[in-house]
């Protein structure tokens, strides 16, 4: 496969405008230009300030617990009967999931910067919980937008959030989720541009929003990449991980990017079925576009408009994904591919009941295409999933899946 | 000369004010839009700004995205809203039209195929919400070469780089943001905004509007001396779709329109 990779100079992207290829850039109206160029200038400055990169390291070790295990599952592998699986184990991180990572970063900044206040989105609630955690921790005050449909689905993370302070805003706009809840962030942040800092969740966004959740989330391939090193001796043979936005992908994959014999699989959410057209697969099944300030693929219709998605899992339901996936995608570097909300479920059951390791199940996505993939391949052979985060929040939708109701 | 050229040569050596309404096409009925940009133009408007429906209107305040979502509900297109042009054109061939909207239905239709469409319909600007200078270069060559110009915010944050840089791809007219903030919100502050566009005119005579904040004769009325042109949107959408259950979709298309009725007179006193 690897003849048909175009050659790119993976560390010069984002260019100097913020994009990679066509993609990216800064579509946003003239207000937010301002603050994107503050805070532009503010990470070149800090990305090589060795005192925040070791305050930020400083709180990845001891406050998120990092490095996270690089985990051979050997059961599920033996029960599979293809390559060896390794699960990079981000559901032990503090709060949960990989969100963290950026969210810890960003704090960070957004102290270094002297802003007072800080403002996310969040879909699942996941990103929204972790923002409210740093935010408790270094005493910014904290607004949280999520749409009205997410704040029945996840209820449990809505209290979370509460109980770290911050604050939930209820979207009543458009279709009422993820997509909405960034637009209101955005509105927000356009009122209230000189005094808040915008922690976006993933990476998307306007420049230089893909490129500094990529930053901090790249610990984790980094991570990974040593780990496979010292245990095996050598490299991975794919990489495997869940794309909604595309954060913990790239996270994964940046530092993988040259090694041309690691082959990469993002998974996206199939719903009812990328045929059916009721997913969230724009790298599968989309058309680009410009939405949320940045041209990527989206799920869009003949006119434009921005299509509803679907996807059991909440932190999967978007209709774009970070810029430079789609990049990767037309060069060839990274295989996008999607798994169904039933397969998802299944791969979901598996992992717990042989591994006794639930995922979330944007995490299971992931869980699900390796099985696949490891059936193709030799035993002598590995590959790493992302284990994105786990799957306690997800409970409550699993057990009404399965009939239960649990309060 | 192009239709924006003239409305403000005009509108310049009578020592008056270009007053620009915004209504969404299609909201509250695709029907209505063209009778009722009509009547906006009798009761004294000089430019229609007419927006083309999005589904994440990111730039707007409450009483706009309801109107681009009720433009949707209606199914209407950017297809569409060129028809509702072409219509309009029949009985004025004065007044000019800018289309105000967001990226992506102009992107997936193409922008040369929106160039040649839109021209031919008889539309005289385009104002991309999301589209700043540094995207901006190529779709304007495009609009200009089929004669449309492509209209760019400033905003209370510009600065005076920025500034430079869209006064250098502008033509037709600018739009001067006046607060930080959505279309409808409130914190207008003439001062501020007296001194942003002291500094733009250091470096451009285009006509500069303003717009978003203006309720009514009362607010016009401050912020026409220190510009060519004020636009009001939300207040003018909040008269058209009051929830009046004894007025039919045409009264209250009466009253929005009385609306620019009374800041006429207020800019012109
Ligand atoms: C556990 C987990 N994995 C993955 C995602 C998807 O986000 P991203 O594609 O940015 O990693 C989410 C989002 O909420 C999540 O909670």
């Amino acid at each position: 496969m690897s003849s048909k990779v175009a050659k790119a100079d993976f560390s010069q992207f984002p260019d100097a405008s913020g994009h990679f290829g066509i993609y990216g850039g800064r579509f946003v109206s003239e207000t937010l230009v301002f603050a994107l160029d503050e805070l532009e200038a503010a990470y070149q400055r800090l990305r090589k300030d060795p005192d925040f990169q070791a305050e930020f390291d400083h709180d990845l070790a001891h406050y998120v617990g990092r490095p996270s295990p690089l985990y051979h599952a050997k059961r599920w592998s033996t029960e599979v009967g293809g390559a060896q699986i390794y699960l990079k184990r981000e559901d032990l991180n503090h709060t949960g999931a990989h969100k963290v990572n950026n969210t810890v970063g960003q704090a960070l900044l957004a102290k270094y910067m002297g802003k007072k206040h800080v403002i996310a989105e969040t879909g699942a609630g996941q990103h929204g919980v972790a923002s409210a955690t740093v935010a408790a921790r270094l005493g910014m005050s904290c607004k949280v937008f999520m749409g009205e449909d997410d704040i029945h689905r996840q209820a449990l993370n809505v209290y979370r959030m509460k109980l770290l302070g911050a604050e939930v805003i209820s979207v009543k706009s458009g279709s009422k989720t993820l997509k909405d809840a960034m637009n209101e962030a955005m509105r927000y942040w356009v009122t209230n541009v000189e005094d808040t800092f915008y922690i976006i969740g993933t990476a998307a966004g306007p420049h230089p929003y893909p490129m500094l959740v990529r930053d901090f989330q790249s610990v984790i391939g980094r991570e990974a990449r040593e780990q496979c090193l010292t245990q095996n001796g050598r490299l991975p043979d794919a990489l495997v991980a869940c794309v909604g936005g595309g954060s913990n992908a790239i996270g994964l994959f940046h530092p993988f990017l040259d090694d041309e014999d690691v082959a990469m699989y993002g998974v996206e959410a199939g719903g009812d079925g990328v045929d059916t057209g009721r997913h969230a697969a724009p790298l599968n099944d989309g058309i680009p576009g410009i939405l949320h300030g940045n041209r990527t693929y989206l799920m869009q219709d003949e006119g434009g408009q921005i299509i509803e998605t679907h996807s059991v899992s909440a932190g999967l339901d978007y209709p774009g994904v970070g810029p430079e996936h789609s990049w990767l995608k037309d060069l060839g570097r990274v295989n996008y591919v999607a798994i169904n909300d039933d397969e998802a479920l299944a791969a979901f059951r598996k992992l717990t009941l042989v591994e006794g390791i639930m995922p979330a199940l944007e995490s299971a996505h992931a869980v699900a295409y390796a099985e696949k993939l490891a059936k193709t391949m030799s035993p002598e052979q590995s590959i790493v999933v992302n284990l994105s985060g786990r799957g306690d929040k997800d409970i409550h939708t699993v057990a009404t899946i399965d009939g239960i109701g649990i309060e | 000369m192009s239709r924006l050229a003239a409305v403000f040569a005009k509108l310049e050596k009578n020592g008056r004010k270009a007053l620009v309404p915004y209504i969404v096409a299609g909201d509250p009925s695709p029907a209505l839009t063209v009778p009722l940009m009509h009547e906006l133009v009798r009761q004294g408007a000089d430019i229609l700004e007419i927006g083309v429906p999005f589904s994440d209107p990111m730039a707007e305040g409450p009483v706009i995205q309801l109107a681009h979502e009720r433009a949707l509900a209606n199914k209407v297109t950017l297809t569409m809203v060129l028809e509702l042009v072409t219509e309009f054109r029949k009985s004025d061939q004065d007044t000019p039209l800018v289309l105000m909207g967001y990226a992506n239905p102009i992107e997936r239709m193409g922008y040369q195929v929106f160039a040649d469409r839109a021209a031919s319909a008889g539309v005289d600007g385009l104002l991309t919400v999301d589209m700043p200078p540094e995207e901006a270069e190529q779709p304007t060559r495009i609009l200009r070469a089929a004669g449309i110009d492509n209209i760019f915010l400033l905003a209370p944050t510009s600065s005076e780089d920025r500034i430079k840089k869209i006064v250098s791809l502008a033509s037709g007219y600018l739009y001067c943001v006046s607060l930080n903030g959505v279309t409808g919100a409130g914190n207008l502050d003439i001062k501020a905004v007296s001194e942003k566009l002291a500094s733009i005119k250091r470096f451009t005579d285009l006509p500069i509007t303003v717009g978003f904040g203006i309720k009514d004769g009362v607010s016009a009325a401050a912020l026409a001396p220190l510009c060519e042109g004020v636009v009001v949107g939300s207040a003018l959408i909040e008269r058209l779709v009051a929830t009046d259950a004894d007025k039919t979709v045409e009264q209250r298309a009466a009253l929005a329109a009385a609306l620019i009725a009374e800041i006429r007179s207020a800019i012109d006193a």
